[in-house]
């Protein structure tokens, strides 16, 4: 279908993207890579009153990766962070998550900030940035916040996101030395959103023992499920530590719901099993082996 | 009902086009429509089936998923711009062709514009990229296994035309 009418509006600055939001208030969205308001649209589940197209406004597409982390602007497509090999660098678990969102042709118009104000508890996105506790930055007419990932995901496709703020970035932070993520998920098809998905985070101390173990669960909860893992498997050496138990512990703190897709015990037994290998690799790559 | 209509200059196959559309105008419909290029076919507009990707600044991207004001002052390339000078078929439309990569060719036009994105930045896929490259077309006719071979044939017609 088509999408039905709205007012249209290019800011080319910042300040005019703000400006045009403010006034818009709660009848107002914000477009980005429009990879899911643009269905949303075409379906006729959304239908805002005015729709503010930031894709002319300069500054926004910045990838910064140092030593702290990763900022990634609001208009760097999924594919520009994928292929951005300092990004990949001081956080492979971007590239690990990106690999995973929708296809190669989507991920070049989509963004990682998008993503992120979209809120899909089945996103990966979100759950990178839940695990990593990073945070977003919003911006309106007003000011600046910064909102830290676990109060920015309020429930499904719902965030701390503001009627007349724009969000201009994402910070990921970088994990401390000898870490390893990755992530694994089940989909029913290349490419669909996740029928569950686990991203892990292992860090080892200096005699190569677990010091610290998180994953955050996909598609099992209204947002992304973090949990801390590291009293069920550490203080031992990896290569003993008891991942079924870590295992354990999150289909405990999982809260699937059952749909079309798969029943909520299939998605809970899917979670055990996709932590388990998510965190023996996130443990390999900490040792600086290959997963 | 009146809604506001925009002004927007797109280059499409090297050709400067203008038209006036609404902002809800979805830039697949903006070529098919406003500019009469046909080539682009629209399956599902939810961004699913592929069959509207074009090339937008060169790279493929759902044309169903885009807005023609958002493509204002930006260079596109349809299906019907794959073709050589004279209408010499590309590389890719050759390897689709010889391999029999289409029966009822719906899907084609958007298979062809994400190959060629492809092949550019990747003259030599392995089986497995080839594979990941078109996994986000659908085709309900030749159950892709004639499209992954085109996607290798036409890599190699390819590499003959450079040597
Ligand atoms: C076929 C298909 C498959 C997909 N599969 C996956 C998948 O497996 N995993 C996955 O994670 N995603 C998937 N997606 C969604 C994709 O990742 C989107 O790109 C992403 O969810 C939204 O990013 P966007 O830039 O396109 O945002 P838009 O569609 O432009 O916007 C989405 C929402 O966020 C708001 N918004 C966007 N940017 C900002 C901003 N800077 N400030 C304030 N509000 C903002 C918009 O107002 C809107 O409400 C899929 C999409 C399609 C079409
Ligand atoms: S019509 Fe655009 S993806 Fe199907
Ligand atoms: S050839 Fe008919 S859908 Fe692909």
């Amino acid at each position: 279908m088509k999408p039905p009418p709205f007012d249209y509006h290019g800011p080319a600055t910042l300040g005019e993207a703000l400006d045009v939001l403010a006034e818009a208030g709660p009848d107002g969205k914000v477009l980005a890579g429009g990879q899911s308001l643009i269905p949303l649209l075409n379906m006729r589940l959304a239908a805002p009153a005015h729709i503010v197209d930031v894709n002319r406004v300069p500054g926004l597409d910045g990838i910064e990766a140092g030593p702290p982390g990763v900022r990634v602007g609001a208009l760097a497509r999924h594919a520009a962070v994928e292929r951005s090999p300092e990004a990949a660098a001081a956080l492979p678990l971007l590239r690990q998550a990106l690999r995973l969102v929708a296809h190669p042709v989507i991920r070049n118009r989509g963004t990682v900030v998008g993503s992120l104000v979209h809120a899909d508890p089945s996103a990966e996105m979100p759950a990178v940035l839940a695990l990593l506790g990073g945070s977003v930055r919003l911006a309106s007419r007003g000011g600046e916040r910064e909102v830290p990932a676990a109060e920015f995901f309020t429930g499904p496709m719902e965030s701390a996101l503001r009627p007349g703020e724009l969000a201009v970035s994402a910070f990921f932070p970088a994990l401390p030395a000898r870490s390893g993520t990755a992530f694994h998920e089940v989909a029913r098809r290349h490419g669909d959103y996740a029928v569950a998905g686990v991203a892990a985070a292992v860090t080892l101390d200096e005699d190569l023992r677990v010091a610290a173990a998180r994953v955050a669960c996909v598609s099992v909860g209204p947002v992304p499920v973090v949990v801390d893992v590291t009293a069920a498997c550490g203080p031992r050496p990896a290569a003993s530590a008891d991942w079924e138990a870590a295992a354990a512990a999150v289909r405990d703190r999982v809260e699937p719901e059952g749909d079309i897709h798969a029943t909520a015990d299939y998605r809970r037994h899917l979670t055990g099993v996709l932590a388990v290998r998510a965190l023996r690799d996130a443990a390999a790559a900490a040792h600086g082996e290959e997963a | 009902m009146n809604e506001t209509r925009h002004r927007v200059t797109l280059t499409v196959n090297g050709v400067l086009h203008e038209a006036e559309v609404p902002g809800r105008r979805l830039l697949s419909d903006c070529l098919r429509h406003d500019l009469g290029l046909t080539g682009t076919h629209v399956g599902c507009e939810h961004g699913v089936c592929g069959a509207c990707t074009v090339l937008l600044d060169g790279e493929p991207v759902r044309s169903c998923l885009t807005f023609a004001v958002t493509a204002d002052g930006h260079e596109i390339t349809t299906v019907e711009g794959l073709a050589r000078g004279g209408g010499e078929p590309s590389p890719v439309q050759r390897a689709f062709t010889e391999c029999h990569a289409l029966q009822c060719g719906f899907c084609t036009p958007g298979f062809l514009c994400t190959v060629t994105a492809f092949l550019r930045d990747n003259p030599a896929p392995s089986e497995e990229e080839a594979l990941e490259a078109v996994a986000g077309n659908l085709c309900r006719c030749t159950g892709y296994q004639n499209i992954l071979k085109a996607v290798h044939r036409a890599a190699e017609l390819q590499a003959e035309e450079d040597r």
